[in-house]
């Protein structure tokens, strides 16, 4: 089983690598906790797709809002990519 | 002349492939220390090309660098390096009357390879394209990075003018300052062309890719064995003002620009022609109020191809027949071919002559070919030649560009 938490910070530390990501908040927003903007989130779903072949259609990107919405919307999708 | 229409240079931004400002850049200059190395281009294998080493993180976030462009990387380290050494007390400065004016050779071919690249290590899946690819490649991109990262809210733009560049934007600064259209000017030239595939391919194409075993000794204008340019990155950006205004702070004066010519061959794609380069020479001496011999030193724009460096030479042998105390040098032997910053970069080399009175020499010039033999050539050592009062600085660039900057010493 894949850790999509994992994953998902290891994307956003290479998007904002000035940004610590040791103590993340999961139930907290990501853009409440990092520097984060609309185009930080499209790097994030172009690299899921890039890396790990997942697809999050434009419908969907508020599911991506923190570390456990994002844990809940994508692991199926891991389960199944 | 009123001081309100006179333009000085108070600052100076620069990184070459052999030093990361004036001082480093002037000393590799008079000790013919080359920056030129090999590099693994994509595709081609082991080329020789010049890359700068400055410190991208100095004045830009990670995640900005990443988000941005190597030519906006170069430009930010060059703006905010010549904001400093102009001592302009920034927090003071008013933003919306600061322009910034880069002339380029070429934009976005670095993204859209990749990009291209990118896309074929995965199945051509298009959807990969990145959304920063437009911010990216549009033409003001360099200069925009800049205003977005010392918060500069005036005009900016780039100058696509190929290898002229560099004189093109510092033009432009000094333009735009005479027409009151700002206080201040952030003006040079940048490249990033070193990064791309593309440019070394078509220079191969050409038969005008430079090729040595020892890649410092590759570059060599006006040498019998000559065989092409090395391609580089680089830039150099200065900070321009009216001479009132730098008075009124009591800036350090680098040099006053007193004259300047911008013309076209209209008769070839890449071939120059030394008449209209002597038209555009002599026009900029005209504008400057002087004659030929008024001019001290002619940096040639000198590229290393066979017939560039010739027809030049013919240009600058006919427009400075009339002196002789006119001393000429090059720098892309030290260098390579800076593109769009050779203009801005290669002046910057010169000007401290303005204080030593040395003329750098012209590097890896070690067997003259005679059809580019000049009058008063310096070359391979540097040349102790007193007072220096005025600098005449050559481009040239594709589409047959030519352009003229002359620089006088402020005293």
């Amino acid at each position: 089983m894949a850790d999509v938490r994992q994953i998902v910070i290891d994307i956003i530390s290479d998007i904002a690598p000035d940004e610590d990501v040791t103590n993340l908040d999961d139930q907290k927003s990501l853009r409440e906790q990092l520097d984060l903007d609309s185009m930080d989130f499209l790097d994030i779903v172009m690299e899921l797709r890039k890396r790990h072949k997942v697809e999050v259609p434009q419908e969907d990107y508020p599911k991506l809002a923190s570390l456990a919405s994002c844990v809940a919307y994508l692991s199926p999708k891991f389960v199944t990519a | 002349m009123n001081d309100t229409q006179r333009i000085v240079m108070t600052g100076i931004g620069l990184t070459a492939p052999n030093g990361n400002n004036l001082t480093e850049f002037r000393k590799a200059l008079l000790e013919c220390r080359s920056g030129v190395k090999h590099v693994d281009i994509r595709y081609m294998g082991k080329q020789v090309a010049g890359m700068c080493e400055f410190d991208e993180f100095k004045y830009q976030s990670k995640k900005l660098r990443r988000r941005g462009t190597r030519a906006g990387s170069i430009s930010i380290y060059c703006a905010n390096e010549a904001v400093a050494d102009s001592k302009l007390d920034w927090a003071q400065v008013d933003k919306s009357m600061v322009g910034v004016y880069l002339g380029i050779t070429e934009h976005g071919n670095v993204e859209t390879e990749e990009e291209i690249f990118q896309m074929h290590q995965n199945n051509l899946d298009w959807k990969l394209w990145s959304p920063h690819h437009n911010p990216r490649t549009v033409a003001n991109s360099p200069a925009g990075e800049v205003t977005l990262n010392l918060n500069i809210t005036g005009p900016h733009y780039t100058l696509g003018s190929a290898c002229a560049g560099g004189n093109v934007g510092i033009i432009q600064g000094v333009q735009q300052l005479l027409l009151g259209e700002v206080d201040v000017a952030l003006a040079g030239g940048i490249s990033e062309s070193s990064q791309t595939f593309g440019i070394f391919a078509a220079f191969a194409a050409q038969g005008a890719l430079a090729q040595h075993e020892d890649a410092s000794q590759a570059s060599r204008p006006l040498d019998k064995n000559r065989n092409g340019i090395a391609i580089s990155e680089g830039g150099c950006v200065y900070v321009l003002e009216r001479l009132s205004d730098a008075k009124k702070r009591g800036a350090k004066i680098y040099a006053e620009i007193v004259g300047y010519a911008i013309n076209s061959d209209a008769t070839d794609f890449v071939n120059p022609n030394s008449e209209r380069q002597v038209e555009c020479m002599h026009k900029a001496i005209k504008r400057a109020g002087l004659t030929v011999s008024d001019i001290d030193i002619v940096n040639m724009h000198a590229t290393g191809t066979g017939t560039g460096d010739v027809n030049e030479t013919v240009a600058v042998r006919r427009a400075f027949e009339a002196s002789n105390k006119t001393y000429v040098n090059f720098t892309k032997g030290h260098i390579g071919h800076c593109m769009g910053a050779a203009g801005s970069l290669e002046l910057a080399g010169n000007l401290p002559s303005f204080e030593d009175g040395v003329v750098h020499p012209g590097m890896n010039c070690t067997d003259l070919d005679p059809e580019c033999e000049v009058k008063n050539l310096v070359i391979n050592e540097p040349k102790k030649v007193g007072n220096v009062n005025y600098i005449l600085n050559n481009s040239f660039g594709m589409l047959g560009i030519n352009s003229a900057l002359i620089v006088k010493k402020y005293s």
